[in-house]
């Protein structure tokens, strides 16, 4: 095994299947015992019900468990006992139609395959009270943002509740993913989350490597961490650029926001877009690197290194920015870990996740990079999380560019997948852990694609972290998660 | 203390802004791309059967920038290497057809110009970026008109928060079926003259989403957008030509 990623593949006959209530019962013991879950999803065909539940063991590797049974032979919902498992539950509801009593909020996820006007009218919670006032936003915003809706019931200035519909972007990735060649579906996956497209890209390429036995080597995972981390770099400063815009701090908006365009012009000389499309395929990468370009990325790092040394200095020490940023928007540790908070935002809550630490082989082996944690979960601990991310990924390319430069191999040829088998996929992308997970039928084709950007577990933690605040403050703590919608909505 | 600290930020940031946008080329961006005229291998459907999108048609070869999506997998995989894709940025229409490159018949490099355009916009126009499905690559490019290094509001070009304020509608994304209502209102609420611009391969023509179960396209059978901007995502720069070429700008 030479890949970064996290990865498990197993022939589907040799994923423990259980009895519901086996299942159910060993999953939330060792979630007590403490293994994270990373997935849980459902398949349905007819009057069947397989679920899928992937944990990661305090090693970090994942283990995935399954229980098939009849629809209508009483579901026990788990959410009651653990709330992190809420979004899970509440997508297994909307996907599968599986009934669960009890369940404490079943709001759909996406309106997948509902009409788009039962989003209209959907009974949100509502605050009662005579001075109790509602704002309601979306789903356009006013930006050149993606849609969403967000309900705030507020008293006075005082956010008492936030709840957050999304579905907007709703388009169909996981149906359209099995219409297509397995191994021809890069140009589609960069578009789940386009600001993410190398960590999906990543993750899609180490799972169907792995159904394919195709092992990459050491050159192209340091090609894919090198791209996944100037993806990285720049949306930390598109983040900490769109922060300082919203909290009107200009000479910091505008100066991360032009280190970003030196670092997605950087990313276009490697591979032609700005945005990584087409620098990830299965078999390796197709990234540019003469002797050349080698320098010219050492240039743009240590140019960025070097001017964000006095940006970083102004923005963190000016007064404006710390009473806007400090206490505002906070998340508890603990609220965090019942939320089962994963990426910049769990980092930023003291959440020591970090999946580039669980790479049995490759660039992050080749060397290490430790995890950012911070206690305090508010604003400022999130922007402070990307600003010191920044750094270290920026460190991290000028290092390995020293040690490693010759990524440039042709592609690998990949074979057809193996038959009967599932694939999970775990890469650590810029806002957190992107996992997919892959499964083929008897010819080899895929039966079913799981998709899961960050944000699909994130965007509880915007909704909580606002109770309290003043409204307008939300614009910050938004900006502060920048969660993806169309990553979320698929 | 602060002050120094800002003079420092200031000093480093020099001037960022690129001097001539209608003759900046992005150096190794995969854009506009020519087909050589040399004849293809007998029998040869290699780029057509590579397109993720069905962008190419074949004898003549033609490609069809509304729906490419700029993953060059046809480029490498042709025998004769009849398809290059280069970093020129301009690749705007008027109409779809505009944007079908063809062997042979390549369309101008500038949008046509429209003197009504001109004279109701030419020194003022306010854009409502709307997405609608859009990965937020577009949405990124397109705010990254108004920073430093694009600074569009040179122009007199500026993005507003609210249709109201709005002469165009710029749309990214296939259109979801759950944001046509939406679209729909933000349309009605823009004052005329107005008018619509498509913005991405997705909003063009659906791209990889056409025909997908969440896309619902009819709003733009309802309405025509006037120009359409080419890209997966479109670079800036191509934004920029397109638009100021339609306004007839120098």
């Amino acid at each position: 095994m030479t890949s970064s990623a996290v990865v498990c593949c197993m022939p589907v006959n040799e994923v423990p299947t259980l009895d519901f209530a086996v299942w159910r019962a060993e999953l939330v013991a060792g979630l007590e015992q403490g293994f994270r879950l990373v997935t849980l999803f459902g398949q349905r065909r007819a009057e069947t019900v397989q679920l899928t539940a992937v944990v990661q063991d305090r090693e970090g590797a994942l283990r995935p468990s399954r229980a098939v049974f009849s629809a209508d032979s009483g579901y026990r919902e788990l959410t009651s006992e653990r709330p992190e498992l809420h979004c899970f539950e509440r997508e297994l509801h909307e996907q599968t139609s599986l009934h669960m009593p009890g369940h404490p909020w079943l709001k759909p996820v996406r309106y997948e395959g509902r009409e788009p006007a039962s989003m209209g009218s959907y009974p949100f919670y509502e605050v009662q009270g005579k001075e109790v006032h509602e704002v309601a936003v979306g789903p356009i915003h006013a930006g050149v943002i993606e849609p969403g809706s967000f309900r705030f019931s507020c008293l006075g200035e005082q956010v008492h509740h936030l709840e957050i519909q999304l579905g907007y972007q709703h388009r169909g990735v996981e149906r359209r993913l099995l219409e297509r060649e397995p191994r021809l579906l890069a140009p589609l996956v960069e578009t789940i989350a386009g600001d993410a497209s190398v960590g999906h890209a990543w993750a899609y390429c180490a799972a169907v490597e792995s159904l394919a036995a195709c092992e990459p080597g050491l050159d192209v995972d340091v090609g894919r961490a090198v791209a996944l981390e100037l993806e990285r770099i720049a949306m930390h400063l598109a983040g900490l650029s769109g922060l300082a815009a919203d909290i009107g701090f200009l000479q910091g908006a505008t100066t991360y926001g032009r280190l970003r365009t030196t670092a997605i012009n950087t990313t276009m000389r490697l591979c032609g877009s700005r945005f990584g499309r087409g620098a990830l395929r299965p078999g390796g990468v197709r990234l540019q690197l003469s002797s050349e370009l080698s320098k010219l990325v050492r240039d743009n790092v240590e140019l960025l290194r070097r001017d964000l040394v006095s940006v970083n200095a102004l923005f963190l020490s000016a007064r404006t920015v710390q009473h806007r940023l400090r206490g505002v928007g906070t998340l508890s540790n603990d609220r965090a870990k019942e939320l089962g908070l994963v990426g910049v935002v769990g980092r930023a809550s003291g959440i020591a996740l970090d999946a580039r630490q669980w790479g049995r082989a490759g660039a992050y082996r080749l060397l290490p990079l430790e995890p950012v944690v911070l206690a305090d979960g508010d604003c400022w601990a999130r922007a402070k999380v990307r600003v010191e991310e920044l750094d270290a990924s920026l460190s991290w390319i000028a290092a390995v560019l020293e040690r490693h430069a010759n990524w440039q191999q042709p592609l690998r040829p990949v074979a057809e997948l193996s038959p009967n088998h599932l694939a999970i996929a775990l890469v650590e992308g810029w806002r957190g852990e992107i996992v997919h997970c892959l499964e083929t039928d008897a010819r080899g084709a895929l039966s079913h694609y799981k998709v899961q950007d960050p944000s699909f577990r994130n965007w509880m933690g915007l909704a909580l972290a606002v109770r309290g605040n003043e409204i307008s403050d939300f614009p910050i703590c938004n900006k502060s998660f920048d969660l993806s919608y169309c990553g979320h909505d698929l | 203390m602060n002050g120094f600290k800002s003079l420092r930020v200031r000093v480093a940031q020099g001037t960022q802004y690129i001097t001539d946008l209608r003759k900046a080329v992005p150096t190794g961006f995969r854009g506009r791309p020519t087909i050589k005229p040399h004849p293809c291998a007998t029998d040869c459907q290699a780029c057509q059967a590579a397109c993720p999108t069905g962008a190419i048609r074949l004898a003549p070869v033609a490609l069809d920038l509304g729906r490419c999506v700029f993953c060059n997998a046809c480029a490498e995989i042709c025998p004769e290497k009849k398809l290059e894709f280069g970093a020129e940025p301009r690749m705007g229409g008027c109409t779809p057809s505009e944007l079908v490159i063809e062997e042979g018949a390549e369309p101008a490099l500038r949008v046509r110009a429209n003197a009504t355009f001109t004279r109701l916009f030419g020194r003022s126009l306010k854009m409502r970026q709307v997405s609608a499905g859009g990965c937020n690559a577009c949405e990124l490019e397109l705010g990254a008109l108004a920073n430093v290094n694009f600074d569009v509001q040179r122009f007199g070009i500026e993005w507003v928060a609210s249709p109201r304020h709005a002469d165009a509608l710029v749309l990214t994304g296939p259109l979801t079926r759950a944001m046509h209502d939406a679209v729909r209102l933000a349309w009605d609420a823009m004052p005329e003259p107005r008018f619509l611009v498509a913005v991405g391969a997705c909003a063009i023509s659906g791209g990889l989403y056409e025909g997908a179960e969440g896309v619902d396209r009819s709003f733009l059978q309802e309405v025509g957008p006037v120009l359409y901007v080419a890209g997966c995502p479109p670079h800036p720069l191509t934004f920029i030509n397109a638009i100021l070429d339609l306004l007839g700008a120098a």
